[in-house]
């Protein structure tokens, strides 16, 4: 918020005289409204492993990140550009694979990669669209220093958090929004309905059913999914609704079963389809994948789009964009080494205690390690798992990660937050929802901002220009 | 509609309906204990057939005992049917079927369970029992104004409505039968005060003893208490009124889906049987004989509905 000097920055600057002007005691009692508002609407999440209190509120602080028209213009042309460029990758992987042809990836990085689906090649997609929500998660350094993280090309969760962050601050502070100008965040659900329906495939007559697929009421997403898909006007399927009825994937409905056109899958590659991947999975849909390669429905996301935002894969990002796009990559990579190749893993080893190193495959801050705020027996422990696995991690300098203030009972107090803007791919466009999700580190100090790890959300304010 | 998403509302309501039926339960229990201390012991044990968990109970305790009957009933979560199991049962089924309710009825079936899970968080003295089940049936009160204020009269309200009512004649008939004794005339009995409290017990239990003063006057006997309580279509828990609820639910999905099922049949089979009794015919029949018939015949009806709308596969 104050950059270096002593005053907020330009985009902090009426929101700084807001908040300077309001009572202390009066915004903590907001804070809690608030809460009580996040526990009666059921904005909870489910914490895996904890039998007592499984579901959970993701703490909310009610002071909202800020950007101007204008650095938002950037990112969003970032986004664009990178998005752009993870599609073409996708589509060139599973058929031509010019890039590895040209040298510009390693082969083995592809080949040996569990992310990606054999079964996929050759498969078009409607539109030949492979992503169509992703979820880029960016971090600030310094004024106009910004890197993305991860490509979460998958199934990126959080854009209720989004909306619904929203929805309450309008209802807190209804006079804040008047004063001042804040582009929309609401459109998303009807927008992202569109942009499903326009990838529908070529055969599909009429208004395309769509559908979102939920592993369950256990799900960590749950709410997620119930909320997406009742503000989209979508049906919430589990893998036991549906099933293949004349090449088509149908769901049960109380006057027998109706075909899907899109099926919004928020259940990962490995547990869609038991005949295909998983034979354990029952979350799928035992033959969907032969329905999807004969043309029957449209995925999204695709299967097999893992191999995009693969963290290995991740460090060739600014090669892969520039292949595809011509252009030098708007939004810079966070520099990573690559612990398969042995210049890299001695580099890591050296300096574990400066060094973020995550596993490839992993998420939700799970099996990372954070040199900094390691002890050294953790570090020691840590190298041991290294050694024995190289090729399952890469490692990141520890960023000096932009701070928004919190609320705290001291008043405010700066944290350090990321940002997750969510985007949209149809074969007639990207869109970028302005703003996204800010996830904030609730510990002082500290820099993981999973929710699963304690980590918190704030309203992200696009301003308008 | 999503056949789960049926079945989910069904039983979201029928969960919703048993809750209120086991807080009533309760009520007139404790206050015959309050009243009547030497009958209190035969009343928990009547409540406890009710619900249903006789067995269950008698698996974990001796003697039905106030205290422990109430905790059972109350808050148990090892007790399927006690309030709070129900009560948490129903919200999980709001949550599955979320889509199909509208911000209200959702959010009033939320705050629902956060209020009675707080309510039941420590066992309930048996001081603080009425206060609390009356905090319960006005919050569920809640959930059933949402419902009726807010939601479309489509398919959806119709199978909530469904669930609502197979559940309430079953627990109507239940009550029914477990005192169903105490309606025959005995001739040692006949008359005496216990009786009349025994009568009163059974009306209290479905919330209907001004009702059936305003009816019926003083005049609490047990032929009039039967035939309130089966035949009187004006009585929201009786078992005529139930079916005909349930046929005209059922009738709007068969208008709305253009289709006949079997439940159909067997629904207005059903509630033309009632209708062609008489009090006297049922008590010829034996009321213990024709309540059993009633409650298979219900069960069965519920268990068509959930195939002819594909509840699961």
């Amino acid at each position: 918020m104050y950059g270096s000097g002593d005053t907020p920055r330009p985009p902090y600057l009426s929101y700084g005289q807001w908040v300077e002007a309001e009572d202390p005691a009066r915004l903590r009692k907001k804070s809690a409204e608030a809460e009580q508002l996040f526990r009666r609407t059921g904005i909870t999440f489910n914490v895996y492993g904890d039998s007592e209190a499984t579901e959970r509120l993701i703490p909310f602080d009610l002071v909202p990140r800020i950007l101007s028209a204008r650095e938002w213009a950037r990112l969003e042309r970032g986004i664009k550009q990178r998005v752009g460029a993870i599609n073409a990758f996708l589509y060139d992987i599973y058929h031509r694979q010019e890039i590895l042809r040209a040298g510009r990836v390693p082969l083995e990085l592809v080949a040996n990669n569990d992310a990606f689906l054999p079964q996929m090649i050759g498969v078009s997609p409607p539109g030949d669209v492979y992503t169509h929500i992703v979820g880029v998660d960016i971090v600030r350094t310094g004024e106009d220093d910004f890197f993305v993280l991860e490509d979460n090309a998958r199934t990126p969760s959080g854009v209720s958090y989004m909306l619904e962050n929203r929805e309450t601050m309008l209802h807190m502070f209804p006079d804040l929004f008047s004063r001042i100008p804040v582009q929309s965040v609401s459109d998303y659900p009807k927008n992202l309905r569109r942009s499903l329906a326009a990838s529908a495939p070529p055969g599909c007559e009429g208004r395309p059913v769509v559908a979102i697929l939920t592993p369950g009421i256990h799900n960590s997403a749950y709410y997620e999914h119930s909320f997406l898909a009742d503000q989209m006007g979508a049906e919430l399927v589990e893998g036991h609704d549906l099933r293949v009825v004349d090449g088509r994937i149908a769901m049960r409905t109380t006057r027998g079963y109706t075909p899907i056109d899109v099926l919004y899958r928020r259940v990962d590659d490995d547990f869609l389809d038991p005949l295909n991947f998983n034979p354990g999975s029952l979350l799928g849909v035992p033959g969907v994948m032969d329905v999807y390669r004969a043309g029957g429905i449209t995925l999204a996301n695709a299967p097999g789009t893992g191999i995009a935002d693969d963290k290995a894969i991740y460090s060739y990002m600014p090669e892969i964009v520039e292949f595809y796009t011509g252009e030098s990559p708007i939004l810079n990579n966070v520099p990573t080494w690559r612990c398969v190749e042995p210049d890299g893993l001695a580099y890591v080893l050296e300096h574990l205690d400066e060094l973020v190193v995550k596993e490839v495959h992993g998420s939700g801050g799970y099996g990372l390690l954070v040199g900094p705020a390691a002890s050294k027996r953790e570090i020691a422990r840590f190298a041991k798992k290294l050694k024995a696995n190289p090729g399952n991690y890469i490692a990141q300098p520890t960023l000096s990660l932009s701070t928004v203030p919190v609320l705290t009972r001291q008043g405010l107090a700066p944290r350090h937050v990321d940002l997750r803007p969510f985007v949209m791919v149809s074969p007639q466009s990207i869109q970028v929802t302005p703003g996204g999700l800010t996830r904030v580190a609730l510990k002082q100090g500290s820099l993981v901002v999973n929710s699963s790890q304690g980590g918190g959300t704030k309203d992200t304010w696009v301003l308008e220009e | 509609m999503l056949g789960k998403t049926a079945g989910g509302l069904f039983w979201m309501f029928r969960y919703l309906e048993r809750s209120e039926t086991t807080a009533r339960l309760l009520e007139t229990g404790l206050r015959i204990a309050l009243t009547r201390s030497a009958a209190a012991q035969n009343e928990w044990a009547s409540i406890l057939a009710t619900a249903g968990v006789g067995n269950a109970y008698a698996e974990r305790y001796d003697q039905p005992e106030a205290g422990r009957v109430i905790d059972f009933l109350l808050r148990d979560r090892k007790n399927p049917s006690s309030v709070l199991s129900m009560f948490g049962m129903a919200r999980n089924n709001a949550r599955l079927v979320r889509t199909a309710l509208t911000r209200e009825v959702w959010e009033a079936t939320n705050e629902c369970w956060m209020a009675v899970e707080s309510a039941l968080a420590k066992p309930v003295a048996a001081k603080n029992l009425p206060q609390i089940l009356a905090n319960i049936r006005q919050q569920s009160a809640l959930v059933r104004g949402a419902l009726h204020g807010t939601m479309l009269r489509n398919d959806i309200y119709n199978f909530a409505r469904i669930g609502t009512f197979i559940e309430r004649a079953d627990s109507t008939a239940r009550i029914l039968d477990v005192k169903y004794y105490v309606l025959l005339p005995s001739v040692s009995h006949v008359g005496s005060t216990l009786d009349n409290v025994q009568w009163e017990t059974i009306l209290r239990s479905v919330s209907a003893m001004r009702a059936y003063r305003w009816l019926h006057g003083g005049d609490v006997n047990p032929t009039g208490i039967a035939d309130f309580l089966v035949l009187d279509g004006q009585m929201p828990r009786s078992l005529v009124f139930c079916y005909r609820k349930i046929v005209s639910n059922l009738g709007y999905l068969a208008q709305n889906y253009e289709q006949r099922n079997p439940c159909h049949d067997k629904a207005e089979s059903l509630l033309e049987q009632l209708q062609n009794h008489s009090i006297q015919s049922i008590l010829d029949l034996g009321l213990h004989e024709f309540i059993g018939e009633f409650l298979r015949d219900n069960a069965a009806l519920g268990r068509q509905i959930e195939i002819d709308y594909r509840f699961t596969e």
